[in-house]
């Protein structure tokens, strides 16, 4: 009630003040406007008639309905729903009152469809809130919360026009923009401006792309062509159970396809996050989202403008991990994690994974090496590639495959575009074999993340811990792709392929393949066919690849390297 | 004091193989070892096949082609499997290799449960009543126990310590104790037989070590007491014992030897004794090896079993004297184990030891600390859960346990679960401090078994100003990145979880002190904050106490510490409970293992209580049993795989 009668005061200027008179001179529309007034009287001078409300106090009455959003039922229903309202989404993710908060005042221009008069709906509220310069442990950002509980954030044509508003003064100063996305969907009573305004925040999101860093966090439903926004941006994070991303809801796919399927099995964060790859990470709740949204933003620099981001470090740069001496089984077909190795290596074990339930044969993800930020990409040999998983008998290691060549090519051009070094930790037997990878498009699949390393200009470093065969050897950041340090353990084999099929194509059809296979593993099953061409820089002790990464580091720190100009290369999509 | 390097000369060998896991071979440079897949390997190794036992250690043949391969002139067998097995031995002496313990004729005389019980009484060592024979099916096994009287206490024959040991109070528990002790027995020491007898309610284990010489000399090394064991195993040990005195001391002490000189025993062995309350003792067993815990032996005696046994071997007279044998300070021994003491005080956890740090700093100040295993290595399903034994020494009881306290804070395992919270309840109870203790300690003390520390007022709010400060530091280090105005707070209101409870705080920061306003008192933090470190030394309240970090939930876990700002923890109450999964209608493994037994099939239905399957994990079989009655949907297991923790065996409906 209370919210309703300052809203309707707060109309365009004449308008407002009809009705503001109207409503202070019977004094009938509730408690928060009535006190307000009588005080008010008393303490201000520059009202402009009796009975009018001072301009200062307009502010006040607006500001006050701004902050109070959809109202309590609303804002009850949402917290039914395990959902944070707008304003508490933003007061947990930024620094305490480090915030300014821009066009509280800007309201819907539609009028259609008994927008105007409809009672039952809370009109003229910012329907989407954002901050102008925020700040997450002192680095500044802007960022962007839709309010479900007006309109179910819908998306209007002024809903739109404020999130352009912080998207072009993010790419003018050169700051990241999160976006905290509650919607519903387009606002279907504007028609078109609404199309427009998504159009409008795609464009913005293209050009900013590769030039501020740009967070999706998708916090309750996104559905037709909202989301394209968080497709376009560089990290999609979602909640878990309360969140979901579709092109078409459930309805309409049974209508189209007769497919019963529900919100959750269709777009929720589950099948974002583990089978489309849509996703990037999905948290437990809001709380748990936005907490880690604070960590997570610590490992980016603010724009493409600035290096990696160094925090303080307490783990010294010299120190040497023991246990990866034992980590790679003697075995050649025997699995091992190689997070273990990761997390061994980096800063106080703190490895922020991105798509740990996608493509899990390939591991991507940030640490910090020396307090340095730094991109990790590692195949993972504990886990057969996503299609294999079904077969038997166990398949060969971690091969690259479309899934986790897609997964890793998106992270390393991540990495490049904003000056984080990437380290690199192979041990690939080569790309998956079968006709579903072949009609897949495996071949131009795998080319992206060949060009994805290959464009790469910032320091790459290199670690072979066991295999690294045919093309796949080439491809996880080699040498020949202008890795700048290529380590080996002295448990690396390089190779065109593993002994069994390298003696079978060599010796085709001779009797001694057994003596053959024993040659072959003598002469190409170490490190040293690569080392004696220089392929790799060093074959090193596994227990000192920390001491030695942080210190190549801090050499390549200086490392300017341009590519030749062009409009934009043309990568394998 | 603690001196364990041994000197090699020529007066003794030049090459001792040494068959075990490698604790023992710490403290033996330069010599060859043998070793199998799953452990590390020292100087010239030698694999003798992959992990499960019966296929390694117990592999003798493998080990012979070691021997011959390496050259070794004598085999040191370390603690169990071959130690105490009479056809090794013989096939050593076949071979012309010295063994390093005693001669085939006392390990025959001592290794059968009866025979010995026989020789001891015949040397008028005090036995227990009750004592009876062999057992071959589970009906003599119900007719020996009601003849003796209950309760009966039911063994395998070849095994040494708690190993295949149950306890039955009736005809039903005889005849699961028979079948689970003989299967255990079977696959264990490829050897069936059983023992039944008496079982003293509420004793002490104290064991007496001996040694003994070729030339019939032989000596008393004083007792140990090792009456705090789960599961009939030991888990703290010390020497010399809180509850003997000097008389009783002397009299276990002149019956340990007279039966080593009975059976003509040389090198080192241990006679094990039950006492009650009131001081009579009773002979157990005689181990004819050298044990786990006998560096607190040697901390005590000064003496080096391992190098007297080698002297013994080789054919040296004992160097002293009884009257020699001294008892210096007291020591305390704390077997660290890789399992979950929340489960029967110790399920086995399996895992990659991925940080692993001795208390190394305390080494100085007599702490020794006797692992086989480094950071990086795997603790399997295959062998003893243990993962060292810290042995502390000092001028008192008083002084050992605070020695024994500060290294247990300081001992970094991560990776596996383990049970040093276990360990450091017991060393600081009441009663164990008092010496009131009683093989029967744990379920005593934990009837419900053990819930972890549980803490008083003040420890509570230290630990909440901790987590807070901590919090603080952590917070305050993620402002440290290149920034152009880091903003110094100083003042926060946050929400420390701990358990169930959720605990406001405010911290004050002026300059590196925290003043921490918790739970109606206020609390002084500071310390060096490494943050990368697992241990984090603070003074609170100007007391010095190592905190230990785990750093793998540094952060992207909501609650790190348990620490949210007021303003989350407020928030965080909207966010919906995770529905837990029913468990009442699952069967999951308890523990990593091996199925040994599956009892159940779709379609049948079990009664509460009901045996459903057997997993065996390191040796000890574990009967898992239905909560409710219902019917079986489906059985995921079967007998033989291998199963990790918290798999899914059986569904019921």
């Amino acid at each position: 009630m209370a919210a309703f009668s300052v809203a309707r005061r707060s109309r365009g200027l004449i308008n407002g003040l009809k009705v503001s008179f109207r409503s202070s001179g019977q004094l009938k529309h509730g408690a928060v406007a009535a006190p307000l007034l009588q005080t008010s009287l008393h303490r201000d001078s520059r009202w402009y008639s009796a009975g009018h409300l001072s301009v200062k106090e307009r502010i006040e009455a607006k500001r006050r309905a701004a902050l109070a959003g959809g109202g309590q039922a609303r804002i009850d229903a949402q917290h039914k729903r395990g959902k944070l309202t707008a304003r508490e989404r933003i007061d947990l993710l930024l620094d305490t009152d480090s915030f300014v908060e821009t066009d509280m005042f800007v309201e819907h221009r539609c009028s259609d469809f008994g927008m105007e008069q409809d009672k039952n709906k809370v009109t003229h509220l910012p329907e989407v809130i954002f901050y102008f310069f925020n700040i997450i442990f002192c680095l500044c950002l802007f960022c962007f919360s839709q309010d479900f509980t007006v309109f179910g954030g819908s998306l209007s044509g002024a809903h739109a026009q404020k999130i352009c508003k912080i998207m072009d003064q993010a790419m003018k100063v050169g700051a990241p923009v999160i976006g905290l996305n509650d919607s519903g969907g387009a606002r279907i009573q504007e028609g078109v401006e609404s199309l427009a305004g998504y159009a409008d925040i795609f464009l913005r999101n293209v050009m900013a792309s590769g030039v501020i860093p740009q967070i999706s966090l998708i916090m309750g439903p996104c559905a037709g062509g909202a989301v394209y926004s968080p497709a376009l941006t560089d990290f999609t994070f979602m909640v878990k159970d309360t969140s979901y991303l579709f092109i078409t809801g459930p309805d309409v796919v049974k209508s189209v396809t007769n497919e019963d399927v529900t919100q959750e099995e269709l777009g929720g964060a589950k099948t974002h996050t583990s089978v489309s790859g849509v996703a990037h990470h999905a948290f437990e709740n809001d709380v748990d989202a936005l907490l880690n949204l604070r960590e997570f933003f610590t490992f980016l620099p603010l724009s493409n403008q600035d290096p990696a981001p160094i925090r303080e470090c307490h783990d010294p740069s010299d120190r040497l991990v023991r246990s990866l001496e034992t980590i790679v089984p003697l075995e050649s077909t025997k699995a091992y994690d190689m997070l273990e190795i990761i997390k061994a290596i980096v800063d106080e074990k703190d490895f922020f994974e991105i798509m740990p339930n996608y493509a899990k044969n390939i591991v991507v993800g940030f640490a910090r090496m020396n307090g340095r930020t730094v991109g990790i990409v590692g195949n993972q040999p504990k886990v057969a590639s996503d299609e294999y998983v079904v077969l038997t008998p166990p398949p060969p290691f971690c091969c690259l495959d479309i899934n986790s060549s897609v997964k890793g090519a998106r992270f390393v051009r991540f990495c490049d575009a904003f000056n984080i070094p990437i380290i690199t930790f192979v041990d690939v037997p080569g790309f998956l074999p079968g006709t579903a990878q072949e009609y897949g498009g495996i071949i131009r699949h795998g080319a992206k993340l060949l060009f994805a390393f290959a464009e790469a200009t910032v320091p790459k470093i290199t670690i072979i811990t066991r295999k690294a065969y045919g093309g796949a050897y080439d491809v996880m950041s080699s040498k020949h792709l202008r890795g700048d340090v290529n380590y080996a353990w002295p448990t690396a084999e390089v190779a065109v392929m593993g002994a069994k099929g390298a003696v079978q194509i060599i010796f085709r059809g001779k009797d001694n393949q057994a003596e053959a296979e024993a040659e072959y593993v003598e002469k190409f099953a170490n490190p040293f066919p690569a080392a004696v061409r220089g392929f790799v820089d060093d074959i090193i002790e596994p227990s000192t690849t920390r001491k030695l990464i942080c210190s190549n580091l801090e050499v390549l720190a200086r490392k300017k390297q341009v590519n030749p100009w062009k409009k934009h290369a043309n990568i394998p999509l | 004091m603690i001196n364990l390097l041994i000197c090699f000369s020529s007066q003794t060998f030049d090459k001792i193989l040494i068959a075990n896991r490698g604790e023992i071979a710490l403290h033996l440079p330069q010599h060859t070892i043998i070793y199998t897949h799953i452990n590390t390997i020292h100087d010239e190794a030698v694999c003798v096949g992959s992990a499960p036992t019966s296929k390694s250690y117990l592999n003798m043949d493998a080990i012979m082609d070691a021997i011959r391969v390496t050259g070794a002139q004598a085999v040191h067998p370390g603690y169990g499997f071959l130690s105490e097995n009479k056809d090794f031995a013989k096939r050593l002496a076949a071979e012309g290799v010295t063994f390093i313990g005693p001669d085939t004729h006392a390990i025959l005389a001592m290794g059968d449960k009866i025979e010995s019980k026989l020789i001891a009484k015949a040397a008028k060592v005090n036995t227990i009543p009750g004592f009876d024979g062999v057992v071959k099916t589970a009906e003599e096994a119900v007719k020996i126990a009601q003849d003796i009287g209950y309760p009966v206490m039911i063994k395998a024959s070849a095994g040494g310590g708690g190993k295949g040991m149950r306890i039955a109070w009736n005809d039903e528990e005889t005849r699961e104790g028979f079948r689970f002790s003989s299967q255990e027995a079977e696959s264990s020491f490829g050897d069936d037989r059983l023992l039944i007898e008496k079982y003293i309610d509420n004793p002490r284990h104290i064991e007496i070590q001996v040694l003994a010489d070729k030339h019939g000399n032989a000596l008393w090394l004083n007792e140990r007491e090792c009456s705090i064991q789960r599961r009939n195993q030991k888990v703290v040990e010390e020497a010399p014992s809180t509850f003997l005195d000097q008389d009783t001391r002397q009299a276990m002490g002149e019956q340990a030897v007279q039966l080593a000189k009975a059976v003509q025993y040389s090198s080192a062995g241990t006679v094990e004794f039950l006492v009650d309350s009131k001081k009579n003792f009773y002979f157990l067993e005689m181990n004819t090896r050298l044990q786990v815990e006998h560096p607190i032996t040697e901390c005590i005696t000064g003496l080096d079993l391992v190098e007297q046994m080698i002297r013994v071997a080789k054919g040296y007279r004992l160097q002293h004297k009884q009257e020699d044998i001294p008892i210096n300070g007291w020591a305390i021994e704390s077997r660290i184990y890789a399992e979950d003491p929340y489960k029967s005080f110790g399920l086995p956890s399996i895992g990659r030891l991925s940080e692993y740090q001795e208390p190394l700093n305390l080494k100085n100040v007599s702490v020794r600390v006797d692992s086989g295993i480094e950071e990086g290595s795997d603790i399997s399903i295959y062998y003893d859960p243990m993962i060292s034994k810290l042995v502390t020494y000092g001028a008192t009881r008083g002084e050992a346990l605070a020695r024994m306290e500060d290294a247990l804070d300081n001992y970094v395992i991560r990776g596996v679960t383990h049970n040093i919270s276990l360990l450091r309840e017991i060393i600081t109870h009441p009663r164990f401090i008092s010496g009131d203790i009683s093989t029967n300690f744990l379920p005593e003390v934990y009837p419900d078994g053990f819930k972890g520390h549980q803490l008083e007022a003040g420890k509570r709010r230290e630990l909440l100003a901790s987590a807070a400060a901590l919090y603080v530091t952590v917070q305050l280090r993620s402002q440290k990145v290149l920034s152009p105005t880091p903003v110094e707070r100083s003042h926060w209101e946050l929400c420390v979880q701990l358990g169930e409870g959720c605990y406001a705080v405010e911290v004050v920061k002026s300059g590196n002190v925290y003043n921490v306003e918790v739970d109606g008192g206020t609390v002084e933090v500071s310390g060096q904050w490494n943050l990368a470190s697992p241990l984090l030394p603070l003074s609170i309240n100007g007391t010095q106490r190592m905190l230990q970090v785990n750093a793998n939930t540094y952060t992207h876990n909501l609650g790190f510490f348990g620490v949210l700002s007021k303003l989350a923890a407020q928030l965080n109450s909207y966010m919906p409970e995770k529905v837990p999964e029913d468990t009442s209608s699952i069967l999951r493994s308890p523990m990593p293992g091996t199925v040994v037994a599956m009892s159940v099939k779709p379609g049948d239905t079990v009664a509460e209580g009901q045996e459903i399957c057997v997993i065996e994990a390191m040796k000890m079989q574990n009967s898992l049993t239905a909560v409710k009655q219902a019917k079986v949907k489906s059985v995921q297991c079967k007998p033989g795989e291998t199963v990790g923790e918290g798999d899914l065996l059986v569904e019921l409906e």
